[in-house]
């Protein structure tokens, strides 16, 4: 008979801590300013499955059942954050597209403007 | 040549005032009537100044777009300014002023809304490497795939628009390496598209800005964008011709 391993206390303590570390600096950086909530979304959600996972030894025991771990239940936690992490990197590579995007329409019509406010110059 | 046609050059330059004056000139001599706007795609010579002596408009971009966005811009700036008929033609010499007249003929004539000067079509004499002619004769076989026209030079930067190909281009066009893309667009959009057979210089001053490392990334790039292409709807509403 196979018992299914369990999530040693010690590693769900610590990785509780980071989670919830994780959760207060994004809250922080929202407070502050320096983190618009549009782009915070994505950090909130991962800090707190992350909490919720770490917290919760029964549960990540049961999921990596679910899932097929045996030997270790927290390498879900590593398989969760990683897939997060992927998320949030996608999400900003759609964001950075956006903004060049839309700085190479800044940077031509500010082209467009010079020369026409050089021609109106010149024909004064 | 049609008087009553408003035609304007497009000459995008990227740190080229050593060729730039002499490109402008020629234009003109070879199409009198002809306005020339070079679009100085982030230059820290003396292309702006240049030009502008020459008797060109000059557009100035604040930072380097690459090709595609510079290109745009002068489109854009066409489309603007009303202009019917759209050339381009690249500062760095490789484009032969002189076989301006018969790039724009057939946009002239009505007979397409663009025309592209090939080097392939017999007639041109262009001489490259062998692996770039594979190459372009490889995006020209999947362009021709893709667009059920034959085409023979799908990279050629050497064309003229009318106003439906120009307001297609000044509201959707490639960044950094359009003609390929460009061309799919305009069959895609039901624009007639034709070839002229051109002939091409190699550069006289500077260094091409495609060398070997950028070749592969424009050649997967370029494959990218036409499969994606592929799956993408038409999306710029053009209005009756």
């Amino acid at each position: 008979m196979i018992f299914d391993s369990q999530t040693p206390l010690k590693v769900s303590i610590a990785a509780t801590l980071a989670s919830l570390v994780l959760v207060l600096v994004v809250f922080e950086l929202i407070r502050s300013r320096r983190l618009q909530e549009r782009y915070a979304l994505l950090w909130l959600l991962t800090g707190m499955v992350l909490v919720v996972l770490s917290a919760w030894r029964g549960g990540l025991n049961t999921i990596a059942a679910w899932l097929g771990v045996r030997g270790y239940p927290p390498a879900v936690l590593f398989a969760v954050g990683l897939l997060f992490v992927i998320l949030v990197l996608l999400h900003y590579s759609t964001v950075i597209s956006r903004l060049s995007d839309q700085n190479v329409v800044l940077a031509q019509r500010l082209a467009l403007l010079e020369e026409r406010l050089a021609r109106a110059r010149d024909d004064r | 040549m049609s008087a009553e046609l408003r035609r304007i050059a497009v000459v995008p330059a990227f740190n080229e005032d050593k060729n730039i004056a002499r490109v402008v000139a020629e234009l003109k001599e070879h199409d009198p009537g002809i306005d020339v706007v070079v679009v100085s795609d982030g230059s820290i010579d003396r292309t702006y100044e240049v030009a502008r002596a020459a008797g060109a408009r000059v557009l100035r971009l604040p930072f380097n777009l690459g090709i595609g966005g510079a290109v745009q811009t002068g489109f854009r700036y066409a489309w603007e300014n009303g202009y019917d008929l759209a050339v381009r033609c690249d500062g760095d010499g490789q484009h032969i002023p002189a076989e301006l007249p018969k790039v724009i003929a057939p946009v002239v004539a009505g007979d397409a809304d663009i025309a592209i000067g090939s080097r392939f079509v017999s007639g041109g004499g262009y001489r490259s490497s062998a692996t770039r002619r594979v190459g372009i004769r490889l995006l020209a076989l999947a362009v021709s795939a893709i667009a059920r026209q034959r085409v023979t030079d799908a990279t050629s930067g050497f064309q003229a628009l009318n106003r439906r190909a120009l307001e297609l281009f000044a509201a959707d066009y490639p960044h950094d390496y359009p003609e390929v893309e460009g061309m799919v667009m305009t069959i895609k959009h039901r624009l007639r598209l034709v070839e002229v057979p051109v002939d091409m210089r190699e550069r006289e001053h500077g260094r091409s800005s495609i060398t070997a490392l950028r070749s592969i990334y424009y050649m997967v790039k370029v494959l990218i964008a036409l499969f994606v292409g592929l799956f993408r709807r038409t999306v710029v509403p053009l209005g009756e011709a």
